[in-house]
């Protein structure tokens, strides 16, 4: 045994590890691949050793190898048993290993569940973090599932580098498991406001990749995300958030309106060119879906376009490529603002970057007119000329066509011109577009009738000189175009000049090396041509010309025969036997041309390419059903061969009698009209395209330009498309010189007459007449064609699973008791379900179970549109009552709400259930949006804003904490009630600040909560009742004087330790309008005022509105401090300017700005786990105070601190409450609140005592003052 | 999201791929030379977007890459991405890189491709971006390397049981039986007295003459003391460990 240990590690000791296999490969770069399999060798034997150090150097290797592209899949196994070592080092290697190779398939991933499972719960916080990393690699549905509850505890982790990482697979979690989505959602929207900014980043990351796929159930989370831009520092998390508001404006464009202000600001402020681009992008995105209703935007949308051009002038090729990108944005909706900058779009095509050009094509796209089509695709022409790789000449290939055919060749004028292009294109070697081409050739010459004698010319020379496109068999690509080339030349052949020689043409021997379907168009159409030949030759005098041309088939066809193509033999031995019998008849001297004729004859309409699909099917029709029953033996489908294009298939089919049909099927449908029109197997042309062919049964009545010269049959491969630029120019010339001769009246009757000559239009684009009229424009369709919103989604699409109402769910979560009260779903959200049911039951009704979350919810919201209006009429009465009588506003409540239509919850007691908090969370949205600023009035907007923000807060923070000593089930209804209290109590502030109502206030407390994290356990109501708290507000009044009132709030800044925030409201108090406002303060050496950049550090702060009478507005002021453990006071002067009429004064007001300690703590959720961790850490100092005399019910206590003290309550038993809070510096705060009688103990642990000391100081104060 | 993360060289040479969706060997090698070949051909002051078609996800996806020296660090992303957005963070990755690197160069991520592996999941997770701030970032890779290094420590550092886990070694009572060295003394204390009986012991049981046992040190690939090594157990560095006990 000894020995054998000895012996291993001494083998150990020569194994290589993973820079030996580096270097062993690089040693042997001659026989790679020998050398590696030989290392695979070694690597299986020491996988095979007990040592796990061994093995987890063999699958250190292996990962190694598996970036080479060597399949590792069978040491799985192996995989799995290193990533359960005990070593952080092994299992690192195995986790990382799992990640590269490990996938859904991987059987052995079910054996990791409880590995994983141990891993997440190890209190080594690297050891869980790997686990996660490597779980988000290969996470599986079933790993999802059972997993999801370990990983949400994950996210209340006390380490914020395991809560963010938590955070972001939880995104991974929901792809695989979308059920865990609502019961993860509520903590995952509490994570948007963590005070780790990395996890905050990691919220915002999930929150908007989520809401990519599906803004709408997002959308009220927007105010929020609104707060986060105004406050965040982060740009990953702007530009995120950026982004994501770009996704939503299109769904609220009131919403755009709130955007653009801060927006702007950002766009001045930031140095950062990626946030700039993204602000830039949403401002357009926001333009757009403003504009979309209202003509005047598009001067901003001119100003964004400008400012695009700048950056696509720019040097930098990168912001290039962004202004060319943002600029195919405004080009969908804007086409006409972006057409003005076609000079430097064109320019672009130049660039020597491939990316660039392929973005300027895009754009290009947009920029054609009539008049300058012929110019851009010449262009584009010689860019494929000289277009070094393929790839970018097949894009310019389908660019080109792209253009031309675009909204129904509505901008091509000459179709002979286009014509002779595609004819063109066909010199491309080696494209795979090829079909493309040759499409774009069938249509035009089915569609375009005129056009037909120029295309079937056209064709037949394409068809002479076939050898030259197949002559290299690299490029069959094109070889397309002979399919199309064929076919035309065999449809149309009464326009042929030569059908002899093209017939010839389409039989000579070299055909045979063409694709197979290509064959079989060319065996049918030489037979259609062979037709038209005996009519020509039969006619005529001479009897053996027709014999010869029927001699010819007869040689040549056998060889088609023995093709391999099952279709082509098929159609060749089939026309062979015709063509003897012909031939026979021809002997006896039968004249057969008609007949023969007879068999191709009729016209073959267009379809589009889903028409059949997208005909209803008619109720009562089983299409799966059988018409008769099947016979016994199994008799050949007579199906047609498949064909590539599908307007080849009528072709069999077609008799002589299509116009006797024609009126048939119409005196049928006149007949059973509903039926009919329903039949999914009749597709028929509409009335317009009938109309169309019966009124036009020859090219003569269609508009043709006459041309000068003589069409050149020139052989392919030289350009001839220039020749009608130069016709047109001279055309246009002519045109302008005709012009004033010519008066408006004929030039009407030629247009209408459809005048063949085109040189009597003016130069205005509208009026540029086109050659040609494109037939059938919507004709393709069957009528009552289903919308086709459904075509292009995705079956698969993981996201669709996800598309999963939150909005009541988000509200819940406000109504989320305790941390440690919330049972997670285990293995399935039913469980998360049943544990939050005693606090939801109240209103059961109103939270639908998660199972049919969208159903119910939906409809909810739609009754909630409704009444939305209504609503807020209602609650704004109210508000008026409550403030008059306070004591009646119960009843005032009960009469207001009875009749709200919204379900309700009957209660007994005297609190009667508000409309659903669902309900008031989409009206808050509705709400913020409503305030949309005038754009000079930003500022405001955000104190609506984040007025209606703090309503949402106190839902997703621990806020509603102290409410938690009622446990019945009403408890539920109360804390509704609250909150859509709170939020009629900010409106009724808006409006009191709006109307300029002075009432005097007891406590002139403000409900405006400007910053975050706070803290709102805020309830109105009378002091008297038991249940609601007073009103309670942060906002302590700085100065006044009789211009002018300033209240103020300071708060901590959640993303930066050294920063506080201070909200100030400016109140005009007089009649004159305020201006030129500047705030300043004497800084002092622990706080500093931050002032704008380039401004010195005695310059104040210039608050950027101005205060007509009456009005109010907030202004906030960023100050960095250093140390943060002693209260401090700040002196300061407002100077202003008071405008009159006819004077104005030069006014100031002094005052002291106080930061108490207490603003620097931040309202921070911490479960009572965490919180239980901390105590026992044993690192913070102890420090108690008492208070004496408070007569106030234990809850209205708590929540005092809450509030004012920005702590929140962790847990709470009886009379006795423990609560946290943490300091933008990261110090720890543990709260133990007793009460006995009219007694408070407070017992109070932090990490600095100094600060430990001023808090108890402060709020001792706070009780001392009620 | 971000679709995959390649690395490679001027010629093509993958030096790390990391993706975040599931692709065969194969495909993935493919996706490995086409993207090389896209990227390679373009000039140097070209954009740094390139639209790759089919070869990863689709129209929505984008190639965004920079080129360093000899080295393309090739980001496929798709439009939920802000595109200077991940240049920053390629260039945050490669600053990491050489902070944790020091100075890094191409040979770095040839041979320790595991610890480039490492950090950059401390930055991009399942396809998103988790850590986007290098200080931090280079904490919690220090901080698992520090782990890494005190879990080598751990094990016994005796020449028989070099690198095995205390575990794996033959010991008693908390004493490697060979060397006598108990796993919490302190190395430098006692490692002489370790040494002796290492190369006693290994003399009895290799049967070896004595004098050969002299020789022994020149035949041996290096240093077999973990704690001279740098790199963990399995990466010696210095030789003559005999003779002339190394600095532990």
């Amino acid at each position: 045994m000894a020995l054998k240990i000895v012996k291993g590690s001494i083998d150990r000791m020569f194994d290589k590890n993973l820079q030996d296999l580096v270097r062993g490969i690089r040693n042997h770069k001659e026989d790679e691949a020998k050398y590696i399999s030989t290392c695979i060798d070694e690597i299986k034997q020491e996988l095979k050793q007990d040592n796990i150090a061994v093995k987890a150097n063999a699958v250190c290797k292996l990962t190694y190898l598996q970036m080479l592209g060597y399949d590792v899949s069978w040491a799985a196994f192996n995989i799995v048993e290193v990533m359960s070592s005990s070593k952080f080092t092994y299992k690192r290697i195995g986790y990382l290993a799992a990640s590269q190779c490990f996938h859904e398939s991987t059987d052995v991933i079910m054996l990791t569940t409880n590995q994983i499972r141990k891993d997440l719960s190890s209190p080594n916080q690297y050891d869980t973090g790997v686990a996660l990393t490597g779980l988000s690699c290969f996470v599986t549905p079933d790993l999802a599932r059972d997993l999801a509850n370990d990983i949400m505890t994950l996210m209340s982790h006390t380490k914020p580098y395991i809560r963010k990482k938590a955070v972001l697979i939880m995104y991974k979690v929901f792809l695989k498991y979308p059920e865990s989505l609502r019961p993860a959602f509520p903590r995952l929207k509490e994570k948007l406001e963590d005070p780790d900014p990395g996890v905050q980043s990691a919220a915002v990351n999930v929150i908007c990749e989520l809401a990519r796929r599906n803004p709408k159930n997002y959308l009220s989370l927007a105010p929020l995300f609104f707060k986060l831009m105004t406050s965040s520092t982060n740009n990953w998390v702007l530009i995120k958030i950026i982004k994501l508001f770009g996704a939503l404006t299109p769904l609220e464009p009131r919403l755009g309106k709130k955007l653009i202000e801060p927006l702007t600001n950002l766009i001045h402020s930031t140095s950062a060119m990626s946030l700039l681009y993204e602000c830039v992008n949403t401002v357009i995105a926001v333009l757009i879906s403003l504009s979309s209703g209202m003509p005047n935007h598009s001067a901003s949308i001119q100003l964004c376009v400008q400012k695009l051009r700048i950056l696509i002038e720019d040097s930098d090729q990168n912001l290039k490529y962004l202004g060319l990108l943002a600029m195919s944005k405004i080009l969908k909706t804007h086409p006409k603002s972006v057409q003005s900058h076609k000079d430097l779009i064109l320019q672009c095509l130049d660039d020597k970057d491939e990316s660039i050009r392929l973005r300027a094509l895009d754009l290009l796209y947009g920029m054609v007119s009539k008049k300058n089509l012929m110019e851009i695709v010449k262009k584009l022409m010689l860019h494929v000329d000289k277009a070094e790789g393929t790839t970018y000449r097949d894009e310019l290939l389908t660019k080109i066509i792209d253009i031309c055919s675009q909204s129904n060749y509505q901008y091509i004028t000459n179709f002979e011109w286009y014509i002779s292009i595609l004819v063109e294109l066909t010199r491309l070697e080696g494209t795979r577009h090829g079909h493309l081409i040759a499409s774009q050739m069938l249509d035009v010459a089915i569609r375009v009738k005129a056009i037909r004698i120029f295309a079937v010319a056209q064709m037949a020379t394409l068809l002479d000189n076939a050898h030259l496109l197949t002559g290299n068999m690299q490029r069959n690509g094109i070889c397309e175009v002979l399919y199309a080339a064929a076919w035309i030349c065999g449809e149309f052949s009464e326009h042929l000049e030569n059908p002899m020689q093209t017939l010839e043409a389409m039989l000579r021997p070299k055909v045979a090396t063409l694709p197979g379907h290509i064959q079989a168009v060319y065996v049918q159409n030489a037979a259609k041509l062979f037709s038209t030949v005996l009519k020509s030759q039969e006619g005529s005098t001479e009897g053996t010309a027709a014999q010869e041309t029927s001699q010819l088939m007869i040689d040549r066809l056998p060889l088609f025969v023995q093709s391999a193509n099952l279709e082509v033999q098929e159609r060749a031995s089939c026309i062979l036997q015709l063509v003897k019998y012909i031939q026979k008849l021809q002997q006896k001297e039968v004249e057969v041309a008609e007949e023969v004729s007879a068999l191709f004859a009729g016209e073959l309409n267009p379809v589009a390419p889903k028409a059949q699909k997208k005909v209803p099917v008619p109720e009562g029709l089983d299409l799966d059903a059988w018409i008769n029953e099947p016979p016994s033996e199994s008799e050949s489908e007579d199906e047609q061969p498949k064909a590539i294009f599908a307007k080849e298939e009528p072709k069999h089919s077609r008799s002589r009698h299509t116009e006797v049909d024609e009126k048939e099927l119409a005196r049928r449908r006149e007949a059973r009209k509903q039926e009919q029109a329903n039949n999914p197997f009749y597709i028929k042309a509409s009335p317009s395209s009938q109309k169309v062919y019966q009124e036009s049964p020859g090219v003569e009545h269609i508009p043709v330009v006459q041309i000068d010269l003589t069409v050149p049959l020139k052989v392919p491969g030289l350009p001839m498309s220039d020749q009608y630029l130069k016709l047109e120019e001279e055309r246009r010339q002519k045109e302008r010189a005709d012009k004033k001769k010519k008066e408006k009246k004929k030039r009407k009757e030629k247009r209408s007459g459809r005048g063949r000559r085109h040189d009597s239009g003016p130069e205005s684009e509208e009026d540029i007449t086109p050659a040609h009229m494109v037939d059938i424009v919507t004709e393709e369709m069957p009528e009552n064609a289903l919308p086709s919103d459904d075509d292009d989604k995705d079956p698969n699409d993981p996201h669709k699973a996800l598309d999963i109402d939150l909005d009541n769910l988000v509200e819940s979560a406000g109504r989320r008791p305790l941390a440690d009260s919330e049972k997670l779903p285990v293995r399935s959200h039913r469980a998360a379900k049943v544990a939050k049911s005693p606090v939801e039951d109240g209103d059961a009704e109103n939270t639908p179970p998660s199972q049919e979350p969208k159903k119910k919810s939906s409809k909810e919201k739609r009754e909630k549109k409704k009444d939305k209006d209504r609503d807020r009429k209602k609650s704004k009465e109210e508000k008026k009552k409550k403030k008059h009588k306070h004591e009646e506003k119960e009843e005032d409540l009960l009469g207001g709400e009875a009749d709200e239509p919204v379900v309700q919850s009957e209660d007994t007691t005297e609190v009667v259930a508000l409309p659903t908090s669902t309900n008031a969370e989409v009206s808050d949205l509705d709400f913020w949006l409503s305030n949309a600023p005038v754009p000079s009035n930003t500022q405001e907007a955000a104190t609506v804003a984040a007025t209606a923000e703090a309503d949402s807060v106190p839902e997703a923070t621990s806020g509603t904490a102290p409410d938690s000593d009622h446990d019945e089930p009403k408890n539920s209804e109360l804390e509704e009630t609250k909150s859509s209290k709170h939020k009629k109590k900010k409106q009724k502030k808006e409006k009191e600040e709006k109307e300029k109502k002075k009432k005097k206030k007891h406590h002139h407390h403000h409900r405006h909560h400007s910053d975050g994290g706070a803290d709102e356990s805020v309830q109105n109501g009378t002091v008297e009742d038991e249940e609601p708290l007073p009103p309670m507000s942060n906002y302590c009044l700085l100065a006044e004087n009789s211009y002018i009132k300033m209240v103020c709030d300071i708060q901590g800044n959640l993303q930066d330790g050294s920063q506080v925030v201070v909200s100030v409201i400016f109140e005009n108090k007089c009649d004159s309008l305020l201006k030129s406002m500047e705030f300043n303060v004497l800084d002092s050496l622990n706080s500093k005022l931050q002032r704008p950049e380039g401004s010195g550090p005695h310059d104040g702060f210039t608050v950027p509105f101005q205060l007509p009478p009456g009005v109010s507005n907030e202004a906030r002021l960023v100050f960095t401090v250093q140390s943060i453990v002693m209260p401090q006071k700040m002196k300061g002067t407002l100077t202003f300017i008071v405008k009159n009429e006819d004077s104005s004064i030069h006014e100031k007001l002094d005052f002291k700005l106080h930061f108490t300690c207490t603003s620097y703590l931040i309202t921070t959720p911490c479960y009572s786990d965490a919180f239980a961790k901390l105590l026992e850490s044993g690192d913070l100092k102890c420090s108690s105070v008492r208070l004496e005399e408070v007569n106030m019910p234990f809850h209205h206590l708590l929540a005092r601190i809450c509030f004012h003290h920005h702590f929140s309550v962790v847990e709470r038993i009886d009379s006795c409450a423990s609560m946290y809070s943490r300091s933008i510096q990261g110090h720890h705060v543990c709260l133990l609140v007793k009460t006995s009688g009219q007694t408070v103990s407070i017992d109070a642990k932090c990490d600095e005592p100094t600060l430990l000391g001023n808090v108890l100081d402060e709020i001792k104060q706070t009780f001392s003052q009620c | 999201m971000i679709r995959a993360i390649l690395i490679f060289n001027n010629h093509g040479k993958p030096r790390l791929s990391k993706f975040y969706e599931h692709y065969t060997e194969d495909t993935e090698q493919q996706i490995i030379r086409e993207t090389f070949h896209l990227v390679s051909k373009r000039d140097e002051n070209v954009c740094n977007f390139l639209e790759g078609g089919m070869l990863i996800g689709g129209s929505d996806y984008k190639l965004i890459y920079r080129h360093y020296a000899t080295l393309y660090f090739v980001f496929c992303v798709d439009s939920s991405e802000s595109e200077l957005g991940i240049l920053d963070l390629i260039q945050v990755f490669v600053e990491t890189l050489d902070k944790c690197f020091e100075n890094v160069c191409e040979l770095d991520l040839i041979f320790h491709v595991d610890k480039v592996h490492n950090i950059l999941a401390e930055m991009v997770m399942g396809g998103m971006v988790l850590e986007t701030n290098m200080n931090e970032i280079i904490m919690q890779v220090d901080a698992q390397n520090k782990m890494e290094k005190s879990e080598v420590s751990r094990a016994c550092v005796c020449f028989l049981c070099v690198g095995l886990d205390w575990s794996c070694c033959m010991q008693y009572a908390g004493m490697c039986v060979c060397c006598t060295l108990h796993a919490t003394l302190s190395l430098s204390l006692s490692f002489s007295l370790s040494l002796c009986m290492c190369a006693l012991l290994l003399g009895i049981l290799l049967l070896l003459p004595l004098p050969l046992l002299l020789f022994l040190p020149s035949f041996l690939p290096s240093c077999c003391c973990c704690c001279c090594s740098p790199h963990g157990p399995g990466h010696y560095t210095s030789t003559y460990f005999f003779l002339f006990p190394p600095h532990c």
